[in-house]
């Protein structure tokens, strides 16, 4: 409207300018509003509202007020201090809202080689129902995207995992769960899924768009389906393993832009709680790093008769001391992810973070600053274990400096590691790029106690296993698994499957050697790096070790989280999951160069040899007299 | 005395004031696009190309600064430098020696990675042909009424593209590319940057309308890298990309900077090689084209003095008492991790 009106607007104002000189010969105002009306006629003037501000102000106060009371109530009611495992009903408004908590936790241990371990663990409990026909629409602190994932494609349990670097057993003890180098996925569909291929490899591409992978590389010539291995980890009664699919890719990268995703799906995202940690130019100068999503139906109190859904989304680093460049045993939340923590997540209903102090009862292997009189003892990996507790949802853990940053400063660094019970290595042995073998080598190292382990093996087509190679050696004499399970790989379909359940002698090695043969492939099946080498996944072996403490059985509530991933059905062993190196072997590769270098010289050989031969059998000589010059002889 | 003065100022002031309207509303109208999207692809593998994801990923931070959210957003990198086991400073991607610019950052999305960036799915990301279960940020939606950037970078020559050492892309076939998304309207105007050896070759074939293209090089010559890290070993960027992202550092979401400058960018001096560029395609002037309609994402908003009136979509769910009669029945129970005997006989 200004613009058609800009042509006569001078004159206008003129008349307006006089009035106004009129107006202040009366008054004192200046109305500087009346020009400003005249081009833009939607503001109201400002006189107007300036004679309002203040009754405004009172209203509104009056309204922030009201809405406050009405926060604190329900705030009261659900941010309780006590370890409630289902918030109640808090806000009566008229949408149901739905029932979610949000944990988070981080624990810090101390390892014997130097190194420092921490592990991130958030959990987000929601009380729904995904498998409803009608959809859920409303969401809380459960993320949507990973809401919508779970009910179109029907998952019953989801886990993914994205690690750099390989888990060293021997020096650093056993993680609280394990995870293979590369990406590993492995999902249970619910059983009413018909098509489980088929929505397995949409599933496997709906997640590379959420966690920027190369995902979508998941389909049959890597995919298994474990047949005694991968148990579900949530609850329900159906084990039928048709309804389970295993992937890992090995040569997956790991880097920032899978950690941004990762962190979206946080309540509280990057701006308060533990996840302000999360920078990811320390998280990946660092010896192993792995960041894991779990779905899974649980418990939702002791009596277990309705099940709520568990997200976890757990990180694990272990970062290095002579990387950090600091002589001088010391570490600090600061020196490992150059933060300090200054709250809590608002949304959290405990937030927590565990110092492993087992090693240092009177503290005379490390100080630990701020001293903290809140002291756990929790049994994790079959071990108790003693942690020193900061609560971060008091505030006196923040003392008044209103930053928390854990110091740990080396006296003395004596003492021995507990060697860890399982532990197991992997190489290719042989020479040439035609036949090799794969060794797999399995220790345990209790003193008199035998467990069972299972072994799960999957190698892709292109290494031709001969499965009548297999051994199975214990102390040099032959143990024989008591269950096997073999699945012949297909050329470009399917890989190789084999599992095993072997039982395994106190104290000794038990090897595993199987021959294989290298094929070739086509030429357009070559990455196009091929002189890296192909990359064969990690063995997983699943095991029940014995644990040195018994065991609680009862519910899993008020416990920290780390000791609460795997259930435990008995007292006396515990479940883990170890995973061996992924191997790096190299194929028969062609030279890609020589495709043209071949055609240039055949190409040249037929057009010499045969331009030749064509000349020499068709090509006649004639004896031609000189013809006589224009000039005739006279 | 004074108020006549004081009087007059306030009048020129208003005149100026209207002839910016009335140009203001001349701009508003002039550009036909609603949305923008960016397609930037990086083509080179190995550690010694260190600088061509360098370039990919400073253009990404310009383009991101100046508004293009992430989900409009199509990048494609060969290869991982920022946690490649050679960097020495992990998780970081820097443009400038001394590593003064880290342009990989903190909340970078990478759509297509490593084995992904295929001539294949570049040329199917352009036409929007994908198969039904690719998830949306690997997708370029675009309609319409789309300004679209794309940017490639790598190794290149006469009329092709090398895309990680392993295949090419030829002119004629993303000419075609370009011809494909212009009948199906999946553009608005396209402006197409490429930064290779010979890069003018690779638009001298198209022929659809409103496509404006720039090239760091002319046939025959070679585009230059910029400056080698000690550090870090390798070239950080090239020549145009360094001084195109020195450009576009100086635009802002609201600036009023044309086409006519980002042409002027990385002249021979700088460059050693010759920038080109080709408009004869575009409809509109080059002088009255702004940066920011490819380079940002500027919303038009339009103000209305209407009210609407919002009825309650949403019919309030209660939860269902079914919910609970079914508690009595079953009692859920965790699985057996390791069931030897179940395994043993099974």
């Amino acid at each position: 409207m200004a613009a058609h009106r800009c042509g006569f607007l001078p004159p206008l104002f003129i008349l307006c300018a006089l009035s106004v000189l009129t107006v202040t010969w009366t008054q004192e105002t200046i109305p500087l509003g009346s020009h400003r009306a005249a081009a833009a006629d939607s503001k109201p003037t400002d006189t107007k509202s300036v004679a309002q501000t203040t009754e405004q102000l009172a209203v509104e106060q009056r309204q922030w007020e009201a809405t406050e009371v009405e926060e604190a109530t329900s705030a009261a009611a659900a941010v309780s201090k006590q370890d409630n495992s289902s918030p109640e009903d808090v806000v009566q408004t008229s949408t149901p809202k739905p029932k979610d908590e949000f944990q988070e936790e981080l624990v810090v241990r101390p390892l014997h080689s130097g190194d420092i371990y921490a592990s991130f663990q958030f959990r987000t409990l929601w009380q729904t129902d995904f498998t409803r026909e009608r959809k859920v629409s409303h969401y809380g602190l459960f993320p949507k995207s990973l809401g919508q994932v779970i009910s179109k494609f029907s998952v019953r349990e989801l886990h993914i995992s994205f690690t750099q670097g390989y888990w060293r057993t021997m020096q650093w003890g056993q993680p609280f769960l394990s995870s293979p180098p590369g990406a590993e996925l492995w999902v249970w569909f619910q059983d009413t899924v018909t098509d489980v291929d088929g929505t397995w490899k949409e599933l496997a591409n709906v997640l590379s768009g959420i966690f920027c992978a190369s995902l979508n590389f998941i389909d049959s010539t890597n995919t298994v389906q474990p047949t005694a291995s991968f148990k579900p980890l949530g609850i329900g009664n159906v084990t039928d393993h048709r309804f389970l699919r295993y992937a890992t890719l090995p040569r997956e990268i790991v880097c920032t832009e899978n950690l941004t995703p990762w962190k979206k799906l946080l309540p509280c995202g990057t701006k308060a709680g533990l996840a302000v940690l999360l920078k990811s130019e320390k998280l990946f100068h660092s010896s192993f790093y792995s960041q894991a999503v779990h779905i899974r139906p649980v418990c939702q109190d002791w009596q277990c008769k309705t099940a709520s859904w568990e997200l976890r989304q757990t990180l694990n680093v272990v970062f290095d001391l002579h990387n950090s460049g600091q002589g001088k045993r010391e570490w600090s939340l600061f020196k490992m992810f150059s933060r300090t923590l200054t709250e809590a997540c608002p949304l959290a209903s405990t937030s927590k973070i565990y110092i492993d102090v087992t090693d240092n009862p009177e503290g005379e292997q490390f100080e630990l600053s701020p001293a903290t009189a809140l002291l756990s003892q929790a049994v994790v990996l079959g071990d108790r274990r003693t942690f020193s507790v900061y609560d971060l949802t008091q505030q006196i853990t923040f003392g008044t400096v209103r930053s928390l940053n854990v110091l740990m400063r080396w006296k003395s660094s004596e003492g021995d590691m507990l060697r860890p019970l399982l532990h197991a290595e992997r190489y290719v042995a042989g020479y040439g790029l035609q036949t090799g073998e794969i060794h797999t080598l399995m220790y345990n190292n209790h003193p008199y106690r035998s467990f069972p382990v299972l072994l799960l093996d999957s190698v892709p087509w292109y290494l031709r296993m001969y499965i009548h190679t297999l051994t199975v050696t214990s102390k040099g004499k032959d143990n024989k698994p008591s269950y096997i399970h073999y699945q012949p790989s297909k050329d470009r379909v399917r890989p190789h499957l084999l599992e095993m359940l072997v039982q395994l002698p106190p104290n000794s090695v038990t090897e595993v050697t199987v021959e294989f043969e290298r094929a070739l492939l086509k030429w357009t099946e070559y990455t196009p790096d091929p002189n890296h080498g192909f990359y064969v996944g990690s063995s997983v072996i699943s095991s029940l070790v014995p644990s040195l403490v018994a065991l609680d059985t009862n519910s899993t509530w008020q416990r920290p989280l780390f000791s609460t991933f795997f259930p435990c059905k008995e007292e006396s062993s515990y479940f883990v999951r170890v995973y061996t190196e992924p191997l790096l072997v190299n194929l028969p590769t062609p030279d890609f160069s020589m495709p043209y270098n071949v055609i240039c010289l055949t190409c040249t050989v037929v057009a010499v040899g045969y331009g030749s031969l064509y000349n020499l059998l068709t090509r006649t000589f004639q004896i031609e007299e000189p013809s006589p010059g224009l000039a005739k002889r006279p | 005395m004074t108020l006549f003065t004081l009087l007059f100022l306030l009048s020129s002031c208003l005149l100026v004031y209207c002839i910016n309207i009335e140009d203001n509303v001349g701009q508003f109208f002039s550009s036909g696009h609603t949305n923008n999207w960016a397609v930037l692809v990086c083509t080179s593998r190995f550690w010694f190309n260190y600088r061509h994801v360098a370039n990919t990923l400073s253009v990404y931070r310009s383009v991101k600064r100046l508004g293009i959210p992430d989900s409009h957003i199509v990048l494609m990198l060969a290869d991982d430098m920022a946690c490649n086991h050679r960097n020495p400073k992990p998780a970081t991607v820097f443009s400038h020696k001394n590593m003064e610019l880290n342009v990989y950052g903190d909340d970078v999305e990478v759509d297509y990675r490593g084995y992904e960036v295929t001539v294949e799915n570049f040329l199917r990301v352009l036409t929007g042909r994908l198969p039904p279960s690719t998830p949306r940020s690997k997708r370029l939606l675009s309609d319409d009424r789309s300004n679209i950037l794309i940017y490639l970078t790598g190794h290149g020559g006469n009329g092709f593209l090398k895309f990680q050492d392993s295949e090419e892309i030829s002119n004629v076939e993303l000419a075609d590319a370009f011809e494909q998304m212009w009948q199906k309207r999946r553009y608005n105007e396209l402006l197409f940057i490429i930064d290779t050896c010979q890069g003018a070759s690779m638009y001298e074939r198209f022929y659809s309308p409103n496509l404006m293209a720039l090239a760091s090089s002319q046939v025959g010559e070679d585009s230059l890298s910029h400056q080698p890290d000690v550090g870090i070993g390798v070239h950080l960027m090239d020549r145009y990309t360094f001084y195109l992202l020195e450009f576009l550092e100086d635009i802002h979401p609201a600036s009023k900077t044309c086409m006519n400058d980002l042409f002027k960018v990385c002249p021979k001096s700088q460059c050693v090689s010759t920038p080109g560029h080709r408009t004869d395609l575009f409809l509109r002037d080059p002088g009255s084209v702004l940066v920011t309609d490819f380079f940002g994402s500027v919303r038009k908003v339009e103000i209305t003095m209407d009210s609407i009136n919002l009825t309650s979509v949403v019919s309030h769910r209660k939860e269902e008492p079914a919910a609970n009669g079914e508690l009595q029945k079953e009692v859920y129970s965790y699985s057996d991790q390791l069931p030897v005997s179940e395994i043993i006989h099974q």
